[in-house]
């Protein structure tokens, strides 16, 4: 059977939730071999790799790597491709990752498919587009498939694989250190689970008021130990950070709950939040059309549901 | 310093989005064709930049004749002058094709800083500026929420989950900005005038010495199998908050697990 390369997402040292879920999708397709690329490699984290049927675990941790934009990991997989011609090769549809699918498509001559929900016989990809509205199969023509696959979108199953160890060595070529990273700056984030990964996202809109305000809703996302999300007209009236912004100039999430708090669902916002499996929405205004697509939705004033939906759920632990 | 901004048009995402049932590409009649907002934002980056440092802004579009509107609105904002790449023969190109070909045509048209929205609305790829970067063979300053250019030197703030990184190069570059990194300027009355006087050059595939057999939707790296309007969401249950709708909530929430 084929490798089938896994671009491994990792945050301090800690694999992301997502490799697990490209690491089930990638079983299915062939033999998955993790690539990790960057600092915080252990021993737990090639076990956790392990575990979820990794059979090779590539490492390549040197700083060139890690200290320059992109083009070295791109660099990384193009050689990888080069010496095991896998079958496919997966990404995360995150920001960056994607950029790497990019690069390493025309190192390699592929295609190149992304935001991915999910893959059939054939590697036949689905996707979801114009904001949900438009569901598409679609497949790469030419070389080796690279599928960027959206967090969320595949439920994770641990089935061990050897987990092999093998070490890369790569010289970073020149052009593809020509943007050098000279300063990470980590804004604080608490502790509440990552916007993309997160299986229940609490989101607030105009409706919230105020940025003093959105303490409710944090208060009810770490009830539910959910991230916190916000509409464009909350982000834009500097209510919450820009970043937190779930749209369509924003995240898309596709978490197993989405909770619409203030929200009025114009398709600015749900082009962000439409492939969520569960959705829960409060509003005070009946013809918003975020009811449309809640399934299930309380028309009041978030300011008296919430609350209570918080002592509530605390009631109920 | 010799600025490109590359701007594309989209359909407005207000309307009914389609794809054409012959070749599955995107239907681009069915709905009203506007300048994709991040692209706004990657022009005024590219005024902003003039304004501050001297040179010429060139507006970059690759798209059907009807794309000239927003070749227009670029330059009714203030941009010089236009590069209009159209030929029918690049209908259909994916990512990889129209980065080909737009990498082409920027090699024609010469550049010190290429400049363009991180994402479109339609195609929501997020890939053209890293495929534009590798293919040009130039740094790669994406997702760019700040951007500082001193003589050769560029510096941009590069968001990312945690936070951002601060990431240096040398010009030429490939910029792609974020929302939220400027306030795109309204275009004024005089500016709308004057985009009417300002040159518009159109450049078909021999005039950007673009391979025939690399671009177009026959061409390209992936195709669409097929596609279907996603099925309507089952209609939920709403109810009106009648003193209990915290307690009905967690009630469903419960129902489904969640708690």
């Amino acid at each position: 059977m084929s490798e089938i390369l896994v671009l491994v997402e990792h945050v301090e040292g800690q694999v992301k939730k997502v490799t697990l879920e490209l690491l089930t999708l990638a079983r299915g397709l062939g033999e998955p071999s993790a690539v990790w690329t960057g600092a915080g490699y252990s021993p737990e984290a090639r076990a956790r790799l392990a575990e979820h049927g990794a059979e090779k675990v590539y490492v390549a941790d040197s700083a060139d790597i890690a200290d320059h934009v992109v083009a070295p990991k791109a660099e990384l997989l193009a050689r990888l491709v080069a010496d095991t011609s896998p079958a496919a090769v997966l990404v995360a549809a995150t920001a960056e990752a994607k950029e790497i699918a990019a690069r390493l498509a025309i190192k390699i001559d592929s295609g190149v498919l992304t935001d991915v929900v999910g893959i059939q016989d054939g590697l036949l990809a689905e996707q979801s587009i114009f904001g949900g509205g438009v569901n598409v199969r679609s497949r790469v023509t030419k070389g080796t498939p690279i599928v960027a696959v959206r967090p969320n979108a595949t439920p994770v199953e641990a089935v061990a694989g050897a987990g092999a160890e093998e070490r890369v060595e790569i010289t970073v070529s020149d052009a593809a250190k020509a943007a050098r990273i000279v300063e990470r700056v980590k804004e604080e984030k608490g502790a509440r689970p990552e916007l993309t990964e997160a299986s229940v996202v609490v989101s607030g809109g105009r409706g919230v008021g105020s940025a003093e305000n959105f303490s409710i809703i944090e208060r009810l996302a770490d009830s539910l130990g959910a991230a916190v999300g916000a509409s464009r007209a909350a982000t834009d009236a500097g209510w919450y950070p820009h970043q937190f912004q779930v749209g369509q100039t924003g995240k898309t999430v596709s978490p197993q709950l989405y909770i619409a708090t203030g929200i009025s669902g114009a398709i600015q916002h749900r082009a962000g939040m439409q492939t969520a499996k569960t959705i829960v929405a409060i509003n005070k205004d009946p013809e918003a059309p975020i009811f449309e697509l809640a399934d299930f939705g309380v028309v009041g004033d978030l300011n008296q549901v919430v609350p209570q939906l918080i002592e509530e759920i605390a009631k109920r632990k | 310093m010799n600025i490109v901004v590359c701007v594309k048009q989209v359909p407005d995402t207000a309307t009914e989005r389609k794809l054409r049932s012959d070749d599955k590409t995107l239907d681009r009649d069915a709905a009203d064709g506007v300048i994709n907002e991040l692209c706004e934002y990657a022009v005024e980056e590219a005024l902003r930049l003039k304004e501050a440092h001297g040179g010429e802004v060139t507006v970059l579009t690759m798209g059907p004749d009807k794309a000239g509107d927003t070749i227009r609105k670029a330059l009714a904002m203030g941009a010089d002058k236009a590069v209009h790449l159209v030929d029918d023969a690049l209908h259909g190109s994916d990512a990889l094709a129209t980065s080909y070909a737009m990498a082409q045509a920027l090699k024609k048209v010469g550049f010190d800083l290429v400049v363009l929205g991180s994402e479109s609305t339609d195609a929501r790829t997020g890939v053209l500026a890293a495929m534009l970067a590798e293919r040009l063979g130039v740094p790669q300053l994406t997702f760019a929420n700040k951007v500082e250019v001193a003589g050769d030197a560029i510096t941009v703030q590069r968001v990312t989950d945690y936070g951002y990184d601060r990431v240096e190069a040398s010009l030429p570059a490939v910029v792609s900005v974020v929302e939220k990194i400027n306030e795109p300027r309204y275009p004024s009355f005089k500016g709308i005038m004057a985009a009417k006087k300002k040159p518009v050059q159109k450049f078909g595939l021999a005039d950007a010495e673009i391979d025939a057999s690399q671009v177009g939707l026959a061409n390209s790296w992936s195709e669409v199998a097929d596609f279907e309007a996603a099925p309507p969401r089952a209609a939920g249950t709403v109810v009106k908050d009648e003193g209990d709708g915290g307690v009905k909530v967690a009630d469903f929430l419960a129902s489904k697990k969640f708690v």
